[in-house]
């Protein structure tokens, strides 16, 4: 019965995926008292940015979903990387600032 | 002509109710719902983006007010939360496979324990900002940081406190904008579970279900990029 062609993601997966997800929740919060000078945020945001991708690919199913939807959201993360890379170019090339 | 009629009559009881006259297929008119939820959770990544953007610049400019602003704020309380927001999401993605199967009951269910948990996260939150309004943490006319006891450790500076005010405005400002979407995702449920209960949502015809658990997945994911960003910021005293 798939007449709206719809893909039914199997709950074994999302356990999966929860426990992954509850796996880094405990590793970022141990990465946190641990020393690694420059990499403590790129840790971080790294592991940050892996949970956002399970919980985009499976949760919300866009592993499973027409590349449209896909390009939609690689569009609206350009346009937020221009936000982010254009503000942080103004700030740190304003010597007097820091 | 008889024939050309009774392809017309045909068609006519073949054609869902369900399905709009704009599109061709359910197929269609469902990716076409979901991409116009996306859509508008673009424009939601952008105005977070914009908080996002004014973190990014201040925490540059006072990283030792965000250091000791962070290390202020409970991380157990932060860690739990962030636990409590992952097991929603899990619930959410099993209420929308429920109502792909046609399982009332179970999409009843899960959709209580999303808003459960929903709820679970907004009393701790609510916790937290009560204890921070108690240690007169939140910026205003009765501002006061005071260094948390932490034994081996110097304490903060007078201009380096009075700047955590910054901190804390973000913070406020962040997480506050978040928890207004758990409100309002709190809301949207209460409506959900109620028409599911009604059997609103059969197999094919749950949309609503669907695009509102991409919201809710997505309010998850600034979750998962708050707590790091405002509660784990140096917990190392090495390291300021």
């Amino acid at each position: 019965m798939s007449a709206a062609g719809e893909h039914i993601v199997s709950p074994k997966l999302y356990v999966l995926i929860w426990i992954i997800l509850l796996c880094f929740t405990g590793l970022t919060t141990a990465a946190a008292f641990g020393d690694f000078g420059i990499f403590n945020p790129i840790i971080a945001l790294a592991i940050a940015f892996t949970k956002a991708i399970l919980v985009v690919l499976f949760f919300m199913h866009v592993k499973y979903s027409p590349r449209m939807t896909a390009l939609v959201i690689g569009c609206g993360l350009f346009f937020l990387s221009i936000l982010m890379v254009l503000t942080t170019a103004d700030y740190i090339s304003r010597g007097w600032m820091f | 002509m008889d024939s050309h009629a009774a392809t017309v009559e045909a068609g006519l009881h073949h054609r869902d109710p369900e399905l709009h006259n704009q599109f061709d297929t359910l197929e269609q008119q469902k990716d076409t719902a979901h991409l116009g939820m996306w859509v508008f959770l673009i424009t939601e990544i952008m105005f977070f983006g914009g908080l996002f953007g004014a973190y990014l610049v201040y925490r540059n400019l006072y990283y030792p007010a965000f250091v000791a602003g962070s290390n202020s704020i409970s991380i157990f309380w932060g860690t739990l939360n962030t636990a409590v927001l992952i097991c929603s999401s899990l619930t959410m993605a099993m209420a929308v496979h429920s109502a792909a199967i046609g399982a009332r009951k179970l999409l009843v269910g899960f959709l209580s324990l999303t808003l459960l948990l929903g709820l679970i996260f907004l009393a701790v939150k609510g916790k937290e900002y009560y204890d921070k309004w108690t240690e007169h943490h939140v910026p205003g006319a009765n501002f006061h940081f005071d260094d948390p006891e932490r034994p081996g450790e110097a304490p903060v500076p007078a201009d380096v406190a009075s700047q955590t005010s910054i901190y804390f405005s973000l913070y406020f400002a962040m997480t506050g904008m978040h928890a207004l979407h758990m409100i309002i995702g709190v809301g949207i449920l209460l409506a959900l579970i109620w028409k599911a209960s009604r059997g609103s949502f059969p197999p094919h015809h749950y949309t609503m279900v669907e695009n509102f658990g991409l919201y809710w997945h997505f309010v998850d994911i600034i979750w998962i990029f708050l707590f790091p960003l405002l509660y784990l910021i140096s917990r190392t005293p090495a390291m300021h």
